[in-house]
């Protein structure tokens, strides 16, 4: 194997790649990126038995062949090289790699003892890569991380006809996101639960890359139990989680008693500052009237703080209190100039949602928070 | 009433600069038992020990003659004193009889520290307008204690809460002593220096190298000697304190640090279900303290002491405080699992820190859950239990074939845990 290929492709190919290797592999040579050179196009490739990832690039080749090192080095040298052309050599038990003045011996380990990544399997449709990674952007971050309850630490993707519904919750918020997309069967009906981790990193390295992403879902047959994405020259696949998603969807209150709309920049800083003092799982406090909103954090016997500011409010006056990470999340995922809170009691479910510049709701994404019960 | 010692630490005794009253249940545990038991008057008694690897909790007088003291193993105490009638420890009579007896106190001043079940400092500045001279509040206590609790304490008075706590020591069992501000020295220097708060078994041996026998003998040597044999901190304070100087206030309202429970099991154990079950009687135990104190807490850690006498801790914070059993238990289980020490264990614990009064902890409520939840069906269980025992009410997994308690003792002694010197809290213990 022996080929050419301009620093800032290979650095990008090895870096996306090796992200997603074990740190801890259970076999060495899941530790290892593949690179492969054929008919004048490099491929590189990961895998660790739950995802894989491959990603191909023009090169200029002298000799076909495929090359295994460890992913995590080859990823820092690339990212350290000189924006020059490299050249790379397979020579023997080594890789040789040359760039500039510097000049890199790699030990190999033998490509036969690779696994073969798994098959695509049958392509269920396509959707916006940009849409895509905002979507999955707002909604991944209300999943899980808590490694004991495994399910939660999925984000449900539902595919009905020609709409896309995204869901994730860790129990205590809940993100739902509607959007539109391409099936490739009109009356296609499928669901999955991808890791969120996964799902995030997927769709935050193809949004950029613009065009389709290619959704690959099977329903039984090749590919069962795992879902890909196909962006431009990279491609992955994920296992999915096992169970049953909670049916989430009965959560969304059907009716509101109180409802407040806010700029969510203003809102944002003032929810950061008065949050300094708030423990990590203490409360900050929103206490709504006619008058506005006062958000208000820490105990009669730690530091406290207060702010007030302005805010348009229908309803009784009502005070609710939320763990300060979950709300600010919420409004980070917000893609709307204005916050609309919507409030039924301050120990029921409070929903989020974007508005417009006149403080009307968008549809299609909605953040319920449950609210920290202060007092008895 | 008794007057005068012959050493003149007696309740006629100057007790003018003298306002802080350690007071200290004598053979609490014991005295709570014969309490309900009247022919145990007398006898050899020693509550807890019981099974292979017991640990006495309170031993009566008659018993200590025998050189039978809290905190030992079980096995030991037999071998000392066989004739002793052992007891299992009940913690809920303790706990009531605890919470009566500093009632009383309260009723005398607002300042209250309670140290553990069976003692509290108590400084009476304040009351003595009302209630005379500090000595003769610390007769009142005891009458009140023994006429209307029917159980012994003994009081130490003293102008600091250190010297306090020294003269109770002093006046066991069923006595009182009164130290004298301008008598504080001829109290403390002749004492032996492991009396001094902070010198245990180690530093009193380096102690005795150097010569040192009283606190006398300590208070009077050359800092710098004390210094290179206890470093820095340690000498600063020794010396302090053998000069009877204690800046330390009585501060009332003694928030329990942690609450937990452990067990040692009578043989090693590496059966999983076994460890499992002791784990979840544990988390139990733990979690009704809890409740019982109107606490929750953020923080569980496990224990766990291999047959090596190897200790592990693990610990891991909540995001939201609990008192439930469940979620205590699945906590300490999923550390359990990720420690998985893959050796014999001798013993297990389950403690619960970083502790909150319940009314006022936040609690952050999940969707979907129902507004009455696990902790309101342990809070039923709890009223069942205080009203038909502990066997009422219990997780499944703690059946056996015949409805009979496997695995740990769920009513048990306390383990070392709760009693052992390293204690922090002085949870349990009954000197």
């Amino acid at each position: 194997m022996k080929f050419r290929v301009e620093r800032d492709a290979l650095a990008d190919a090895v870096a996306w790649t090796a992200k997603s290797l074990p740190s801890r592999p259970s076999v060495p040579v899941l530790a290892g990126v593949l690179l492969r050179v054929s008919g004048g196009r490099l491929t590189v490739s990961g895998f660790d038995y739950e995802v894989s990832s491959q990603v191909s690039t023009e090169v200029q080749s002298d000799a076909d062949g495929a090359a295994l090192v460890s992913g995590r080095l080859l990823a820092e040298i690339t990212k350290a090289l000189p924006a020059k052309p490299v050249d790379v050599a397979a020579v023997g038990s080594h890789l040789e790699l040359v760039c500039g003045s510097a000049r890199f011996t790699l030990p190999t380990m033998p490509v036969e003892d690779y696994p073969t990544l798994p098959e695509m399997p049958a392509t269920a449709g396509t959707v916006d890569a940009g849409v895509f990674a905002a979507a999955v952007s707002q909604v991944a971050v209300a999943a899980g991380r808590d490694d004991t309850l495994p399910l939660l630490t999925g984000v449900r993707v539902e595919l009905e006809g020609a709409l896309m519904t995204l869901l994730a919750t860790d129990r205590y918020r809940l993100a739902i996101k509607e959007l539109p997309w391409h099936p490739e069967t009109p009356d296609a009906s499928l669901q999955a639960l991808v890791p969120a981790k996964i799902l995030a990193d997927t769709a935050k390295t193809l949004g950029p890359l613009g065009g389709d992403v290619t959704v690959a879902l099977a329903r039984g047959g090749i590919g069962e139990g795992m879902i890909g994405f196909v962006g431009g020259a990279r491609r992955t696949t994920s296992r999915l989680l096992d169970g049953d998603f909670p049916k989430v969807r009965n959560l969304l209150p059907d009716h509101h008693n109180a409802q407040a709309r806010m700029p969510v920049a203003t809102l944002v800083e003032v929810v950061r500052r008065v949050a300094l003092v708030a423990e990590r799982t203490t409360p900050i406090r929103l206490s709504f009237s006619e008058d506005g909103l006062v958000v208000e954090a820490g105990g009669s016997e730690d530091a406290r703080a207060s702010e007030a500011m302005e805010a348009g409010y229908e309803g009784e006056p009502m005070q609710v209190a939320f763990n300060p990470g979950y709300l600010l999340d919420g409004l980070a995922a917000l893609d709307g100039p204005t916050a609309v809170l919507s409030l039924t009691d301050p120990r029921k479910p409070a929903v989020l949602a974007p508005a417009g510049e006149d403080g009307e709701i968008e549809a299609g994404y909605r953040y319920l928070i449950m609210p920290i019960r202060i007092g008895s | 009433m008794p007057r005068g010692r012959p050493d003149g630490f007696g309740a006629d005794a100057d007790d003018r600069g003298s306002p802080i009253l350690h007071v200290d249940m004598d053979a609490f545990y014991v005295s709570v038992e014969v309490r309900r038991r009247p022919g145990l008057a007398g006898k050899l008694v020693i509550v807890g020990g019981a099974g292979p690897r017991g640990v006495v909790s309170s031993a009566s007088y008659e018993a200590r003659a025998y050189g039978v003291r809290s905190a030992m193993p079980g096995a030991r105490a037999r071998r000392l004193c066989p004739d002793a009638i052992f007891l299992p420890p009940d913690f809920s009579e303790y706990t009531a009889a605890s919470r009566a007896v500093m009632r009383i106190f309260r009723e005398v001043t607002p300042l209250v520290e309670p140290l553990s079940l069976d003692e509290a400092f108590l400084d009476v500045s304040g009351a003595q307008r009302l209630l005379g001279r500090p000595a003769g509040i610390a007769e009142l206590i005891r009458r009140r204690v023994r006429d209307e609790q029917r159980l012994p304490c003994s009081v130490g008075v003293a102008p600091t809460k250190f010297m306090a706590k020294l003269a109770s020591t002093r006046a066991k069992p069923d006595g009182l002593v009164v130290v004298p501000v301008d008598r504080v020295l001829d109290y403390l220097h002749p004492l032996p220096v492991d009396a001094l708060w902070g010198v245990g078994e180690r530093s009193a041996e380096a102690l005795h190298r150097l010569g040192l026998r009283t606190v006398g003998d300590l208070a009077r040597a050359p800092s710098g000697m004390i210094r290179s044999a206890l470093g820095e901190a340690a000498a600063t304070q020794l010396h302090e304190l053998a000069w009877g100087r204690d800046p330390r206030s009585v501060v009332p309202e003694h928030v329990e640090k942690s609450i937990g429970a452990e067990t040692t099991f009578d043989v090693d154990v590496d059966d999983l279900a076994v460890i499992r079950r002791t784990m979840l009687v544990l988390a139990g135990k733990a979690a009704g303290r809890l409740r019982q104190a109107g606490q929750v807490g953020r923080t569980v850690s496990i224990k766990v002491r291999l047959s090596d006498f190897r200790t592990l801790n693990r610990s891991r914070t909540l995001g939201t405080p609990t008192d439930v059993t469940k979620e205590i238990f699945e906590t300490a289980w999923s550390l359990y699992e990720i420690l998985r020490p893959g050796d014999r264990i001798r013993l297990v614990g389950v403690r619960i820190e970083g502790l909150l009064d319940a009314g006022r902890a936040p609690r952050q409520l999940a969707l979907g859950g129902r507004e009455r939840g696990w902790a309101e069906a342990e809070r039923a269980a709890d009223a069942a239990i205080a009203r038909f025992g502990a066997a009422a009410v219990r997780p499944a997994s703690l059946l056996g074939p015949a409805g009979q308690l496997r695995g740990a003792d769920w009513t048990g002694a306390p383990g070392p845990w709760d009693a052992a010197p390293e204690d922090p809290t002085g949870e349990n213990t009954d000197t």
